[in-house]
Order: C-alpha cells, then sequence, then structure tokens
C-alpha cells in the first residue's frame, strides 16, 4: 500500500505533498491547543508501539498466510483524529526513511492514503456514528470491520487514482482497480477483526483508556467543513495539472473525443461536468486504449513526453551506450573518493 | 522471526553510519535534506520512457557514499530489499505497453519495456538517495532541518519522540515474539486470539510508560520542545554544496549526458 516514488510524477506527488502538509499544520495546531501536554508523551509512544506490534504476525485462518496490524483505525480509537493523524504521518516518515517504505516525493500520497481517510473518513462517519456508548459485542465488531474496510479501500482507491494520474505505470485504470480493490477489502477486514479484538482487550483490562480518550473529545459534530475544503483543494490540484498535462498531449485529447463519440452514452454524463474532471476522464480513458491499438504507420501514439521513443534507433543505441558509459563514470567517482577518503 | 531481528538490526546500523564524523556528516541538515528533495523531483520529473539521461544522475549518491565513508555494499543490499515491490506493478508495463519503442539490430524493444527499465532506475534513484540523506544525517538531524524549514513543532517533537521509543519497544516486540516461539509448536498460538492479548499487553505497558516519561518530563521542566547539542549553522559549505548539487541536476536535466557520449563514441568508433 505503500506508494514509491518510482511511479510518481512530481505534479501529483507535489500536490499530495501540499495536502499532506496542509493537513499536518491543520492537526499540529488542534494538538496543541486541544490536548494536555500529558498526550505528547503518550502520542510519540503510541507511534513506536505500532512498529512493534508490526513486528508481531498472526495467522490468518484458512489461508496459510500470515498478517500484522496496521493501527491506523486503532490509532483514531485511542487517540482521537487529530493526534492520531500526527503520529500516523510520523509513522510513515520513519518507515519512508528506514525501510525505504515508500518514497519521500511518494510521502505526501501515503500520508494521505494511509492517514486522512482511517483518521478523518472512517472514524468519525462511520466509527463515531455507530458505535454508541459502551456497546461492545458483535455490534462494535461489525461497526469497527467496516470502519477498516472503508478506510482502506479508499486508500488503496486513492493509491489507484494517484498513480494512474501520474501515468509512468502503463496499467489501465480499470485493471489497476480490480487488482488493489478485493485485496485491501480481505485485508481490512482482518485489520477491522483485529483492532477490534485490541481494543476489546484493552477495554476488559483498562476501561478508563478506552473510555476517557472517548469522553476528552469534543463531543460537537465533527467538523465537516476543513475536510471538505481539503479534499477540494486536493482535487482542484490534481485536476488542474493533470488537465495541464493532457491538453499538453494532442494525442490523449484525440483519442479520448474519438473515444468519447464512438460511445455516445458515455457522453451525456459526462458532458457537463467541471473541465479539469473531464480532461481528468480523458487522460485516464486513453490508457485501455494502448492494448487494442494496432501499430500505426504514422507517428507513434506514446506519450507526448517519450523524447526517447519518437526518435531513431540509431540514437537509441547512442543513448544506451552512453547510459552505460555514464554509469561507470559515476561509480567510478565514486570508488575514486573512497579510496582518497579512506587512504587520507 | 530471524527476518525480525535482521530488520531491526539494519535499523540501528542506518541509526549508526549517522554519526560519523566525514564533512558530509558535519553539514547542516537543511542542505543534505534540500539537496535530495530536489534529487527526487528532477529525477521523477523525467518522462515515462526516459532511461539514458537518468545514468548520470548515480553521480550524486555515488559521490555522497564515497564522501560520507558509507558502506556501499549495505546500502546495495538494503535496496535489493526494496525492488521487488516497484518491480510488482512495473513489471505490468510490458503486458499493456507493447508499442515498439526502438530496435536494436534485429531486437524490438516495446515501450512497456523501456518504461520498466526507467521505473528500475527512478527507484534505484530515489530510494537510494533516501537512504544516503538518512544515513549522512540522522533522523534527529532531519527533524531539526524539517523544524528550520518550518514544519509545525507539535510534529517535529512528535517525530523525535516516536524516533527515541522505536528502539525500546521494538525490542519488547522482539522478546514476546521470540517467546511466544518458543512456546508455540508449529503455528498453533499463533492466530488472533493469542495476538489480541499478546498486542493488548504490549499497549497497556507502553500506555504506563507514556505515563511515567510525562511525570520525569515534568520532573526537568518539560515545555513542550526540545532541546539540541549540537549547534548547526548555514554556512558557505552548505550555500556550495546545496547550489553546487542542484545545478548539476538542472543541467543533468536539461542536457542528455548519456546521449552526448554515447555520440561521441559511436562516431569514434565509424
Amino acid at each position: 500500500m505503500h506508494m514509491a516514488d518510482a511511479l510518481l510524477s512530481p505534479a501529483v506527488g507535489g500536490a499530495m505533498w501540499g495536502a499532506a502538509a496542509g493537513a499536518i499544520a491543520y492537526c499540529s495546531r488542534k494538538v496543541r491547543s486541544d490536548l494536555d501536554n500529558r498526550r505528547v508523551p503518550l502520542m510519540g509512544v503510541l507511534g513506536a508501539f505500532v512498529f512493534a506490534a508490526q513486528m508481531i504476525n498472526f495467522s490468518i485462518p484458512g489461508t496459510g498466510s500470515s498478517g500484522h496490524l496496521g493501527g491506523g483505525l486503532l490509532l483514531t480509537i485511542l487517540l482521537g483524529p487529530h493526534a492520531a493523524f500526527l503520529v500516523i504521518a510520523s509513522v510513515l516518515v520513519v518507515q519512508a526513511l528506514f525501510f525505504a517504505d515508500g518514497g519521500l516525493l511518494a510521502l505526501g500520497c501515503n500520508i494521505f492514503n494511509l492517514g486522512f481517510f482511517p483518521a478523518f473518513v472512517a472514524y468519525p462517519l462511520i466509527y463515531r456514528r455507530l458505535v454508541v456508548g459502551r456497546s461492545g459485542g458483535g455490534r462494535e465488531v461489525a461497526v469497527t470491520i467496516a470502519a477498516a474496510v472503508a478506510g482502506l479501500l479508499l486508500g488503496a482507491l486513492g493509491v489507484v487514482l494517484e498513480t494512474v494520474g501520474s501515468g509512468v505505470s502503463a496499467l489501465p485504470l480499470s485493471t489497476f482497480v480490480l487488482m488493489m480493490l478485493p485485496i485491501h477489502l480481505a485485508i481490512g477486514v482482518v485489520e477491522g477483526v483485529v483492532t477490534a479484538a485490541v481494543v476489546s482487550f484493552v477495554r476488559k483490562a483498562r476501561p478508563e483508556i478506552v473510555e476517557s480518550v472517548r469522553e476528552t473529545r469534543p463531543l460537537a459534530p465533527f467538523p465537516m467543513r476543513p475536510v471538505l475544503a481539503l479534499f477540494f483543494v486536493a482535487a482542484l490540484l490534481v485536476g488542474g495539472l493533470l488537465s495541464r498535462f493532457a491538453s499538453g498531449n494532442p494525442d490523449g485529447l484525440e483519442w479520448s473525443i474519438a473515444r468519447v463519440t464512438g460511445k455516445g452514452e458515455l457522453t451525456a454524463p459526462t458532458g457537463g461536468l467541471h473541465g479539469a474532471v473531464s480532461s481528468l476522464q480523458g487522460k485516464l480513458a486513453l490508457f485501455p486504449d494502448y492494448r487494442f491499438k494496432q501499430p500505426p504507420a504514422g507517428p507513434k501514439p506514446g506519450d507526448a513526453r517519450s523524447g526517447e521513443a519518437e526518435r531513431g534507433s540509431g540514437t537509441s543505441v547512442a543513448g544506451m551506450v552512453g547510459g552505460v558509459l555514464t554509469l561507470l563514470t559515476a561509480l567510478l567517482i565514486g570508488f575514486v573518493l573512497k579510496r582518497r577518503n579512506t587512504s587520507g | 522471526m530471524a527476518k525480525i531481528e535482521t530488520t531491526f538490526l539494519d535499523f540501528t546500523y542506518l541509526d549508526l553510519l549517522a554519526e560519523g564524523e566525514t564533512a558530509v556528516h558535519r553539514l547542516d541538515p537543511r542542505a543534505k535534506v534540500l539537496a535530495t528533495a530536489v534529487f527526487i523531483v528532477v529525477v521523477v520529473s523525467f518522462g515515462r520512457y526516459a532511461v539514458a539521461p537518468l545514468v548520470p544522475f548515480f553521480l550524486f549518491p555515488a559521490v555522497v557514499v564515497a564522501r560520507g565513508n558509507l558502506p556501499a555494499g549495505f546500502l546495495a543490499r538494503k535496496l535489493l530489499f526494496v525492488l521487488p515491490f516497484v518491480l510488482l506493478v512495473g513489471i505490468l508495463n510490458p503486458l499493456f505497453d507493447r508499442e515498439t519503442a526502438l530496435t536494436l539490430g534485429p531486437l524490438a524493444i516495446s515501450g512497456g519495456w523501456v518504461s520498466f527499465f526507467s521505473i528500475v532506475l527512478r527507484s534505484i534513484l530515489t530510494v537510494g538517495s533516501a537512504l544516503v540523506l538518512i544515513a549522512t544525517t540522522g533522523f534527529t538531524g532531519i527533524c531539526l532541518a524539517l523544524e528550520r524549514l518550518g514544519v509545525p513543532q507539535p510534529f517535529v517533537v512528535q517525530l523525535l519522540f516516536l524516533y527515541r521509543y522505536i528502539f525500546v519497544l521494538t525490542e519488547e516486540a522482539v522478546r514476546t515474539v521470540r517467546a511466544r516461539e518458543l512456546r508455540s509448536c508449529g503455528r498453533r498460538g499463533k492466530g488472533v486470539g493469542a495476538f489480541a492479548p499478546l498486542v493488548g499487553t504490549l499497549l497497556l505497558r507502553t500506555w504506563d510508560r507514556a505515563e511515567r516519561i510525562h511525570l520525569a518530563m515534568l520532573c526537568r521542566g518539560f515545555r513542550g520542545e526540545f532541546h539540541v547539542r549540537r549547534a548547526y549553522r548555514f554556512g558557505t559549505a552548505e550555500t556550495l554544496f546545496t547550489l553546487g548539487w542542484v545545478g548539476v541536476f538542472i543541467l543533468f536535466r536539461l542536457v542528455n549526458v548519456s546521449a552526448i557520449l554515447g555520440g561521441w563514441i559511436t562516431e569514434m568508433l565509424q
């Protein structure tokens, strides 16, 4: 679920960095004003706890495979959305730096996919709404599973949209969605079961932990405005940047127009939508064509950015020779510097 | 089991590497964070089919590894460990993108394979530069750089706290896993039924630890911020490092060094 830099474009990565940074700034302000500083060490130590808990595996019955706790929903249940979002983001920073689990540019995407959806969508809209009082038992398990599944599916959808929007991977949207959603549905169910089990264990042993968190949170209805504003900004950013890409790509537009006119029923729903959305669709609709397109005699229908593909084979060979040589040179410079370093 | 412990050992080893005393280590963390950020953005800004223009970028990690006296073999092993995840998605490119992009004599290479190699190169470069950054700067250094660059303080405090206790709690988890391993024959006792109390107990202990830490911090006058001993300064060396590398990256972005070099070589051979 952690995205890597290699599949991202700077536009998408940058936009998601902006969204994540905004959310972090908002949560930081919230945490500073809301919480007493007793929570400061608690947040830090619970972040470390997520790492520790992820080292403990359990076997999933019937499949022979094993899984571990993701922890996003558990943290949100224990800390409330704002503090939990910061903790999840900090865990992702450490994973990106030390375990190369997700890249640095992809950090924005990962924080958004893995932190925002469980903390600000699944928890307030599903968990808080449906777990009432000190219920416990079957209802709570069901609600926890639903929240975990919703968070993970939204996150997986985010991964798909960000990857396809970046255009480095050639995977068509539909195939990618079909690959990601069933897997994350299963993972979500497991995550929900485990989260519910841990929460109910903690409640039995130390009921005040779960209850106190619930009571110290402001009981006012969850403010949807910042959430919606954030979504809006992210959508605008991504849409705007993508449409700029798409409009700089006449091939893609031609294709999408041909495709849309070929299937008349598609024009009606998309016709009235915002320009950014339709060009996003145009961008997305061009991918399935890769499979069926016959090699044409004219210019290749590759990406407009594909400088490599447009050139003749002569320059390609030169590029390969040069590439190998440059790589050797770079490594040689490193090697020489290293020798000087150790001898000097 | 063995895997958990090697992951943990790698983690501590990367942390130790940051204790080095080379010119690269002594640079203000901000310089390294900025250079790495520009590096990654420039590398991923290339089009889907870029392969040759990416290669010169190996210069940056190679030079920093050398000047920072980092163990290249260890970093390469870490990279190999990470690659399969990216390859899993990248390997689908050749299936969906079958246009012939270039021909080498009788061999026709499809756009999918070209973009696949591009993805491999990108991931080596981006992951490699992140590893190099952490190995020369250390987590605390990076956090300080982030704070000076405007990241909100509660988040920086959170990062520092998290980092401080990862070692303590993961050791505890390793002990727990080992204890369970010794008591469970085959797969017995590894289901969700035993997992929840195990993790729940760890959580409760963590919670109590947080309260003790808080009391200890209050005793020492904690007011919501961390103090560090090492003072950094963004001086001439830092300016040169940042501007120099950013210049190099922009040059590599604009000029296809590999193609020019290759052009010379093939011309000379003819």
